[in-house]
């Protein structure tokens, strides 16, 4: 009698512990965003008052914070901003991506193992150690204040990284496919453009979201390059225009920060498995 | 009359087609010309600015000048002679190594519970993916609020719970060892996500079999997580911290956001410095230097790990 007891507090006390681990986790990651949430929908008023309880609303919810956001601020131009050079960015990273992927997926020789490694070390020279220099190249070109400039500049980082995933992707796709189509009359470019890149159809779509990742979360480049407030994208925008000087808009500034967050991560979500697959492919074999 | 013209005109037609053919056919050629674009763009994009940051910093190039002559390690020489330089040194190392020993723990620790089945898993998995995906500026001023100094949350949580004394009210960002602190956490916050994903994806890889012919045999748990588990996901484990350590190490939007360097330039990072010096300041030259110094840091990890990433993988 008492054995199964015991077992079952055991199963017990682990299980809580289990939930419990996790619940303390998941609070760590998201507070910050709830935060956010709670506080864009807050009156000012009740926000600095420090005699209120900050849990809850004690006036009633206001729209008034996401309004000045959406009218008053350049915020709906830099969420703008930002799309454009997203989908700019994506196209020019897959056009050089997509096939340097292949490449040296297939094609192998002895030259594509060593290009490959040095393709994953450009990662050791990071936009810290760039954008010093850029910052006089895109003054030369005539560039600042421009979008293009960001343009320009991304698929540096995206690049790299993106060829380094579609290699993983592409390596997945059993050889057969291709030598198929091949022995049915079509070049090995062709097989690659009829038959491999419609079946990378999952591996490119997790390519886009992830380059499209990477340029929301620049902010060096843009810090450096851009200063008219009309051109900034969201990750500058927000943090060195919606502040100003010791005058913090908590309300319009959290919705912002909530605003840009929040849809990227539900897609981003979706395809993590695929990312992260690509990702350990590429890295270990 | 006809056939020879014919002949002729159609060998005329098939030359070409076969010459690109043909090439299109060469292994050798097809690949060059599918990786030739991404390479040039890199060379162009990656390797000539850092030349040129190369020579910036030997250089005495500012903003505005036009002019610019060879100066040897004269910058160098400065910015060594400035003690912020030897803070901002610091203050990297300590942001990247304590960080990163803080975020194995916890990914290890997390992975682990992520591996069993419960309910609502997808949405505690969003929920802990969200630092990473979100854009990390944005991250940052959503702390810089709960971090604030008069409305911050986690005094006034402390407070009410009775946890802080009356006399007990920390400035997060106003203190240098809190500040440095408050930076760690937003940095943990922010690679935790990452680190627990690729932890994840080494954990579910490893064969059941192995651990249930390791628990028959009668290892216990710590056993089983030292000398079976921690050995198999090392090469990916390495690679995990090899993107962790060159992330915090050349990052400077935490601190940037967080604190600008304050308070008294006691938490400022070489990313940081390099940017206050060489486009705040406009001294190009001795910002390049300072940006430099992380580079042979990132080569010696960099080394290090992918020989231990190699090594283990083969044993």
């Amino acid at each position: 009698m008492a054995a199964p007891l015991s077992a079952r507090v055991k199963t017990w006390f682990l299980d809580s512990a289990h939930y419990g681990t996790i619940a303390l986790f998941a609070l760590f990651a998201a507070f910050p965003f709830l935060w956010m949430v709670i506080t864009t929908f807050k009156e000012t008023n009740d926000l600095l008052d420090t005699e209120n309880n900050p849990f809850l609303y004690n006036m009633p919810p206001t729209m008034e914070n996401l309004r000045v956001l959406f009218q008053d601020t350049l915020f709906p131009q830099w969420v703008w901003n930002t799309a454009w050079v997203g989908v700019a960015v994506v196209v020019v990273t897959l056009l050089l991506a997509v096939p340097a992927g292949y490449a040296l997926a297939r094609l192998s020789g002895r030259w594509a193992q060593h290009l490959a490694i040095a393709i994953f070390l450009t990662y050791l020279v990071p936009p810290t150690i760039l954008f010093i220099p850029f910052a006089r190249v895109i003054g030369n070109l005539g560039l600042q204040d421009s979008l293009w400039s960001l343009v320009l500049v991304y698929p540096s980082f995206a690049v790299p990284f993106c060829t380094w995933l579609l290699m993983g992707f592409f390596k997945a796709i059993p050889r057969d496919l291709e030598e198929a189509a091949m022995i049915d009359g079509l070049s090995r470019f062709g097989a690659f453009l009829r038959v491999v890149v419609p079946v990378s159809t999952a591996g490119i779509l997790t390519v886009v979201i992830f380059a499209f990742t990477l340029v929301m979360q620049e902010f060096i480049y843009a810090l450096t390059f851009v200063t008219a407030a009309s051109k900034l994208t969201l990750s500058v925008g927000v943090p060195t225009f919606l502040v100003r000087g010791d005058v913090y808009f908590w309300g319009s500034l959290m919705g912002a920060c909530a605003i840009s967050s929040i849809p990227i991560a539900i897609v981003y979500n979706l395809f993590v498995n695929r990312f992260v697959a690509g990702f350990t492919v590429g890295a270990i074999k | 009359m006809t056939p020879p013209q014919d002949a002729g005109t159609a060998a005329m037609a098939i030359a070409p087609r076969r010459f690109f053919g043909r090439l299109i056919d060469s292994e050798e050629w097809l690949g060059r010309a599918m990786i030739g674009p991404a390479v040039i763009y890199i060379v162009l994009l990656v390797g000539f600015p850092f030349l040129l940051a190369l020579f910036y910093s030997v250089s005495n190039i500012t903003v505005g000048s036009a002019a610019t002559k060879y100066v040897g390690f004269h910058n160098f020489k400065m910015i060594m002679e400035n003690p912020s330089f030897w803070v901002a040194l610091k203050n990297t190392f300590i942001f990247t190594i304590v960080s990163q020993v803080i975020v194995l723990v916890l990914a290890k620790i997390l992975a682990m519970a992520l591996m069993k089945d419960f309910r609502g898993k997808w949405f505690v998995r969003f929920l802990i993916l969200l630092p990473w995906v979100a854009p990390v500026s944005l991250g940052a001023i959503g702390w810089l609020w709960i971090f604030d100094s008069i409305y911050s949350i986690i005094n006034w949580t402390g407070r009410a719970l009775g946890i802080f004394g009356p006399d007990v009210w920390p400035i997060w960002l106003g203190q240098p060892v809190l500040a440095m602190a408050s930076i760690i956490t937003v940095h943990v916050w922010r690679m935790l996500p990452l680190a627990t994903v690729i932890v994840l994806a080494g954990l579910s890889s490893i064969p059941h079999d192995i651990h249930d012919a390791a628990q028959v045999d009668g290892a216990g748990f710590w056993r089983r997580l030292f000398q079976i588990t921690i050995p198999l996901v090392l090469p990916i484990l390495m690679v995990a911290m090899l993107f962790g350590i060159v992330f915090t190490s050349t990052d400077m939007v935490v601190v940037y956001v967080l604190t600008r360097g304050g308070p008294y330039d006691s938490t400022h990072v070489l990313a940081s410095q390099a940017f206050f010096t060489g486009i705040e300041g406009g001294d190009l030259a001795e910002g390049a230097a300072i940006a430099l110094f992380l580079f042979p840091i990132l080569v010696a990890v960099a080394i290090g790990f992918l020989t231990v990433a190699r090594r283990s993988e083969v044993t």
